[in-house]
C-alpha cells in the first residue's frame, strides 16, 4: 500500500468585504444595503427593538403581522409577495421583532411597498387573529412535548432567575388571553422605525436600493419607546437541576457557562477555547462522548449573544443508561480545557476553522444578510469581520488558556438534565449534588 | 395584479468528463466568492439495502467517516475543519452523498480525502460497534424521543408500498443494526462503492484545468470497478384507498399525511414536473389553496405542507415516488374530514381550473427558491452530482426555472385530477400524550 500525503492548503487571500452603503433615514430607520450579485435575488432583514414587550402579545403580534391591512387582506399580501417571487415572515426574540424574507430582485420595490403597508397599517383583523392565536397555542403545546424545548425552558429559568430573558416562550393561557386590540396597541407603541435596522443584500446597487427604501418606508414614523433590558445576572452555579420526563429514552444534558460579548478584547480567545472544548465536530467533547464512547449522536457548545449579555451553552442528548458517565466526561473535558493550554496544532486547527467559517458565512446573499443583520443588532458593521478575523489570527495559547480558566471551568457551570428521573437520578447523584425540578 | 414577472434562470457553467477508471466528474466554476463545494455521490441508498439489514445504507454512511487507507479515525473531520471547512453526508432512498464546503485554497485537500475513502474505508469491528451506538442515539433523538418522529417519511412508505425496498424503515431496527458485521460492511462497499457507481462534483472558485489535474492526481489511481446493475424498484399503483394510523405516545396533537403516486421522475419528467408545481399551488404560503381553505377558513389544521419525494428531494429521486400532503391538526382534529376537504379542493381545481395569476405567482416563488438554493456552492455541487448520476444531465439544474415557468394551467389541472382517494395512502398520528 502506497502512502499518500495530505496536500497543503493554499493560503487564503485577504478578506474582501462587498460594496455597501448605509443611510439613516429622517424617521430614524437605518438602512444598510450590500451588493452581492451572485443570483438575481434580494434578501431583506428588518430588526425592530422589542425588548420588554409583553411576551404573549409580542409573540402573537409576530404571527399576525401579515394578516391584513385596511387595503389588503391576508390573501392579497401573500399573493402579491408571491407574484414577485417574494415571501416575508416575522418572529421575535427577547430583544427584537425580526422580519425576514427575499424576492426576485426586480420585485424589491413591490416587496418594500407591501412591507411598508404592513408596518404602517397592520389591522389585526379579529377573525384572522383568532386563527393565528389558536395555531400559536397548538404550536406551543407541541413545543412543550419536545425534550429540547423543555430542557431549554428549564435552563433559561435557572440561568436568568427573575431577569426578562428567563422566560422566552409564552404560556398557552397567556396567549389565549390576548385580544386583537392589544396587538394594535402594542404595534402602535413599539413597531417604530427609531433604532430599527433594515438590511438589503443582493444583486442591487446599494445607493439605489436605499433610495427605494427611503421612498417606500419614509412614511413609517413615530417615536420608539425605550426597550432597554438590564444586564443579565452573573450565573450562579449550584446543584444540578434534574427535570423529570418519565419514559424518556435519552437524557438532555444542558450546561450554561459565562461568556463575553462580541466586542470584548478576549472574545476571540474565548471563541477558540469553546471550539477546542465542544464548539465543532473536531472538538474534544465530540471526539470523547461520540467518536470514542458512542454515548450520543451529537454534542455542541456555542456562545449565544443577546443584547443584555452573552452565555456559553453546551448541549448533548445521551442514552439514558450512560447519563452519569456522559456528565463525568463532560466535566472532565471542561476541567481539562480550564486547567491546561490547548495543544499547538489543536489550536491552529480551531483557528483555521473559525477563520474559514467566517468566509463561508459571507459567500451567499442569505449568509451575508444574516451576518450584517445580527451585527447591526449589536451596533456593529460588516467591518467587524475584519477586526474579529485579526483577533482570531492573533490569539495565543496563553490567552486561550487564560480565558478558558475564567469561563469554562466546571465549577462555573449551571447544569440542567432532563430525562427519566427514576433511571438517572442515582447516576447523577453519584457525581454531584442533584436537585429535582419543582414542576 | 402586477404584470407578469420574468423568472430568471442561472447560467452556471457545467464541464463533464469521465476518468479512465469510470468515475464521472462534473465541474461548475464560479469565481464570485473564494469558496468551493465538493460532493461525491454513490448510486446506492435505502432501497438497495438487503432484507434483514434495515438501516444499513445509513450505518455505512457513518463508517465512511471512520478512517481510510491513509487516514486515521477522526482525521477526516480534523482535516476538513482544520482547513476552515464543514462536511456532512446523508443517505437517501436512491443515493448516498458526502460533501464539504471549504475556503477555495482547500480544494485539493478535500479531493484527497474523498479519493482516499473511495479507495477503501477502515472497516473495523471497533468502529462498527461505535457507530452502531451513535446511530442508535441518532434514531432516539430524531424518532423515539421526539413527538412526530419519522412522520411521515418513515411512517407512510409501509402503507403505500408492498415490497421491501420501498416499504421498509430506512433508519433501521436496533436489532438489524446490532447484528451488522464487518463482513456485511465490506460486502456493501465492494458492491456499491465502486468508482464506476459514483459521481464527483466540484462547484465554486477554481480553475478548471487546475482542478482537472488535481482530480486526475487523486482519483486517477482508484482501481476501476464497474457499477452494479441498477435494480428496478417499480411497484403497481394502489388499487384502493389504504388508511392506517398509529399512536405516538409523546405527540400532543393529531396529524395526518397522504401520499399519491406520481409519474416516473426520470422516465416521464415532462409528466412529473407539473406535480411539483401543483404541490406548491396547494400549499405554498397563505395564498395557496389548502392553506387558505384548511388553515384560514375551516381552521381544521394548524399547518399543511405538500412536496414530492419522501425526503423532499424532488429532482433527486427515482421511480416510484409520491406527492405528499401532510397536516397537523388542533386538539380533537378529524383526519377523515381533512382528507375529504382536500378531495373537495382537488375536485374544485380539476373542475374550475386556476385563478388568474395563481400559476404565475407560484412559479415566481419557485424560481426565487431555486435561485436561493443555487447561491450556495453546495446547492450546486450536490444536485449537479445527483442529476449526473441519475440522468447524465447536471445542467438540468440551470434549466429548472425555465421548465417550471413553462408548466401550463392545463397540466396542473390534469395532475390534480389524478389525485383520487382510491389512489391514496394515508397515515394518521393519534396523540398519546394528554392533549
Amino acid at each position: 500500500m502506497t502512502t499518500k500525503t495530505l496536500p497543503d492548503l493554499v493560503p487564503d487571500a485577504e478578506l474582501t468585504l462587498p460594496r455597501q452603503a448605509e443611510r439613516k433615514l429622517p424617521n430614524g430607520l437605518t438602512v444598510i444595503a450590500i451588493r452581492r450579485e451572485s443570483v438575481p435575488l434580494v434578501e431583506v432583514r428588518l430588526r425592530i427593538p422589542f425588548g420588554r414587550a409583553p411576551l404573549a402579545a409580542a409573540t402573537l403580534l409576530s404571527q399576525s403581522l401579515f394578516t391584513g391591512t385596511a387595503t389588503m387582506t391576508m390573501l392579497d399580501i401573500a399573493a402579491e409577495l408571491q407574484a414577485v417571487g417574494g415571501g416575508l415572515a416575522a418572529g421575535t426574540d427577547p430583544d427584537r421583532l425580526q422580519i425576514s424574507g427575499n424576492a426576485l430582485v426586480d420585485g424589491l420595490p413591490r416587496t418594500l411597498e407591501i412591507l411598508a403597508g404592513v408596518l404602517t397599517g397592520a389591522a389585526y383583523p379579529g377573525e384572522e387573529v383568532v386563527t393565528e392565536r389558536e395555531r400559536l397555542v397548538d404550536n406551543i403545546q407541541v413545543a412543550l412535548s419536545q425534550p429540547a424545548h423543555l430542557a431549554r425552558v428549564a435552563l433559561l429559568k435557572r440561568m436568568y432567575l427573575t431577569h426578562p430573558y428567563a422566560v422566552q416562550t409564552p404560556a398557552p393561557e397567556d396567549v389565549r388571553a390576548v385580544e386583537p386590540e392589544a396587538l394594535r396597541e402594542l404595534h402602535a407603541d413599539r413597531v417604530r422605525p427609531g433604532g430599527a435596522v433594515l438590511v438589503l443584500v443582493g444583486d442591487i446597487d446599494p445607493e439605489q436600493a436605499i433610495d427605494v427604501a427611503e421612498k417606500t418606508l419614509g412614511g413609517w414614523t413615530g417615536e420608539a419607546r425605550d426597550g432597554d433590558i438590564p444586564p443579565t445576572p452573573a450565573l450562579q452555579p449550584g446543584p444540578l437541576l434534574l427535570v423529570d420526563r418519565p419514559g424518556s429514552v435519552q437524557s438532555s444534558l444542558r450546561i450554561a457557562l459565562p461568556a463575553l460579548t462580541r466586542t470584548d478584547p478576549d472574545y476571540a480567545a474565548l471563541t477558540l477555547a469553546n471550539l477546542v472544548f465542544g464548539g465543532y465536530f473536531s472538538s474534544r467533547w465530540v471526539e470523547n462522548i461520540r467518536e470514542d464512547k458512542g454515548y450520543t449522536y451529537g454534542s455542541h457548545s456555542v456562545v449565544e449573544h443577546f443584547v443584555a449579555g452573552s452565555a456559553l451553552l453546551a448541549a448533548a442528548d445521551v442514552a439514558t443508561e450512560v447519563t452519569g458517565p456522559s456528565l463525568l466526561e463532560t466535566s472532565y473535558e471542561l476541567g481539562r480545557i480550564a486547567s491546561l493550554p490547548p495543544g499547538e496544532e489543536e489550536l491552529e486547527q480551531a483557528r483555521r476553522y473559525a477563520l474559514g467559517t467566517l468566509r463561508l458565512g459571507m459567500s451567499t446573499q442569505a449568509g451575508l444578510a444574516g451576518v450584517a443583520s445580527v451585527y447591526a443588532g449589536f451596533g456593529l458593521r460588516l467591518e467587524h469581520l475584519r477586526e474579529h478575523s485579526a483577533a482570531l489570527a492573533a490569539a495565543t495559547r496563553e490567552q486561550v488558556a487564560e480565558v478558558a480558566a475564567r469561563h469554562l471551568a466546571p465549577s462555573r457551570a449551571v447544569i440542567v438534565v432532563l430525562g427519566d428521573a427514576e433511571k438517572i437520578e442515582g447516576q447523577l447523584a453519584a457525581l454531584t449534588v442533584v436537585e429535582r425540578s419543582a414542576q | 395584479m402586477a404584470s407578469r414577472i420574468q423568472i430568471p434562470a442561472t447560467k452556471y457553467p457545467v464541464e463533464r468528463f469521465t476518468l479512465a477508471n469510470g468515475l464521472r466528474v462534473v465541474l461548475s466554476p464560479d469565481r464570485s466568492a473564494p469558496v468551493v463545494g465538493v460532493a461525491v455521490v454513490y448510486d446506492v441508498g435505502i432501497r438497495s439495502e438487503p432484507e434483514g439489514r434495515t438501516g444499513f445504507a445509513h450505518l455505512f454512511e457513518h463508517l465512511m467517516f471512520q478512517g481510510s487507507e491513509n487516514l486515521e479515525k477522526l482525521a477526516h473531520f480534523r482535516h476538513v475543519q482544520g482547513a476552515g471547512g464543514s462536511f456532512n453526508g446523508s443517505t437517501h432512498l436512491d443515493y448516498t452523498d458526502y460533501f464539504e464546503v471549504l475556503p477555495a485554497g482547500a480544494l485539493e485537500r478535500a479531493l484527497f480525502l474523498e479519493a482516499d475513502r473511495m479507495r477503501g474505508p477502515r472497516l473495523t469491528e471497533e468502529n462498527l460497534r461505535n457507530q452502531v451506538d451513535v446511530v442508535k442515539e441518532e434514531i432516539r433523538v430524531n424518532v423515539l424521543n421526539r413527538p412526530y418522529g419519522g412522520f411521515p417519511w418513515l411512517k407512510l412508505p409501509p402503507v403505500m408500498f408492498r415490497t421491501f425496498p420501498n416499504a421498509h424503515d430506512g433508519y433501521g431496527s436496533f436489532e438489524d443494526l446490532e447484528s451488522a458485521t464487518v463482513a456485511d460492511a465490506q460486502g456493501f462497499f465492494d458492491r456499491y462503492y465502486a468508482c464506476g457507481n459514483a459521481v464527483l462534483s466540484v462547484a465554486g472558485d477554481f480553475d478548471v484545468a487546475e482542478a482537472t489535474a488535481m482530480i486526475e492526481r487523486h482519483f486517477g489511481d482508484v482501481p476501476a470497478r464497474p457499477a452494479p446493475v441498477l435494480p428496478d424498484f417499480a411497484e403497481p399503483d394502489l388499487d384502493g384507498e389504504r388508511r392506517e394510523s398509529y399512536v405516538d405516545r409523546i405527540a400532543p396533537l393529531p396529524a395526518v399525511a397522504a401520499g399519491y403516486r406520481v409519474p416516473d421522475p426520470i422516465g416521464a419528467f415532462d409528466a412529473y414536473l407539473p406535480f411539483s408545481v401543483l404541490a406548491e399551488v396547494l400549499t405554498d404560503g397563505d395564498a395557496s389553496r389548502l392553506v387558505e381553505r384548511l388553515v384560514q377558513r375551516d381552521r381544521s389544521v394548524t399547518n399543511v405542507g405538500g412536496y414530492l419525494g419522501f425526503m423532499g428531494d424532488e429532482y433527486q429521486v427515482r421511480n416510484p415516488t409520491a406527492l405528499l400532503l401532510q397536516a397537523h391538526m388542533p386538539p380533537g382534529g378529524d383526519a377523515g374530514k381533512v382528507l375529504s376537504t382536500i378531495d373537495e379542493e382537488l375536485d374544485r381545481l380539476a373542475a374550475d381550473g386556476l385563478q388568474p395569476g395563481e400559476l404565475e405567482r407560484t412559479q415566481a416563488r419557485m424560481g426565487a427558491r431555486l435561485l436561493q438554493g443555487t447561491d450556495e456552492v453546495l446547492g450546486r455541487a450536490l444536485p449537479m452530482a445527483v442529476l449526473e448520476l441519475q440522468r447524465g444531465r447536471p445542467e438540468l439544474l440551470n434549466e429548472l426555472p425555465k421548465l417550471i415557468s413553462e408548466v401550463t394551467a392545463e397540466q396542473i389541472v390534469a395532475a390534480a385530477a389524478t389525485l383520487r382517494p382510491e389512489r391514496r395512502a394515508t397515515v394518521e398520528v393519534k396523540p398519546g400524550a394528554g392533549a
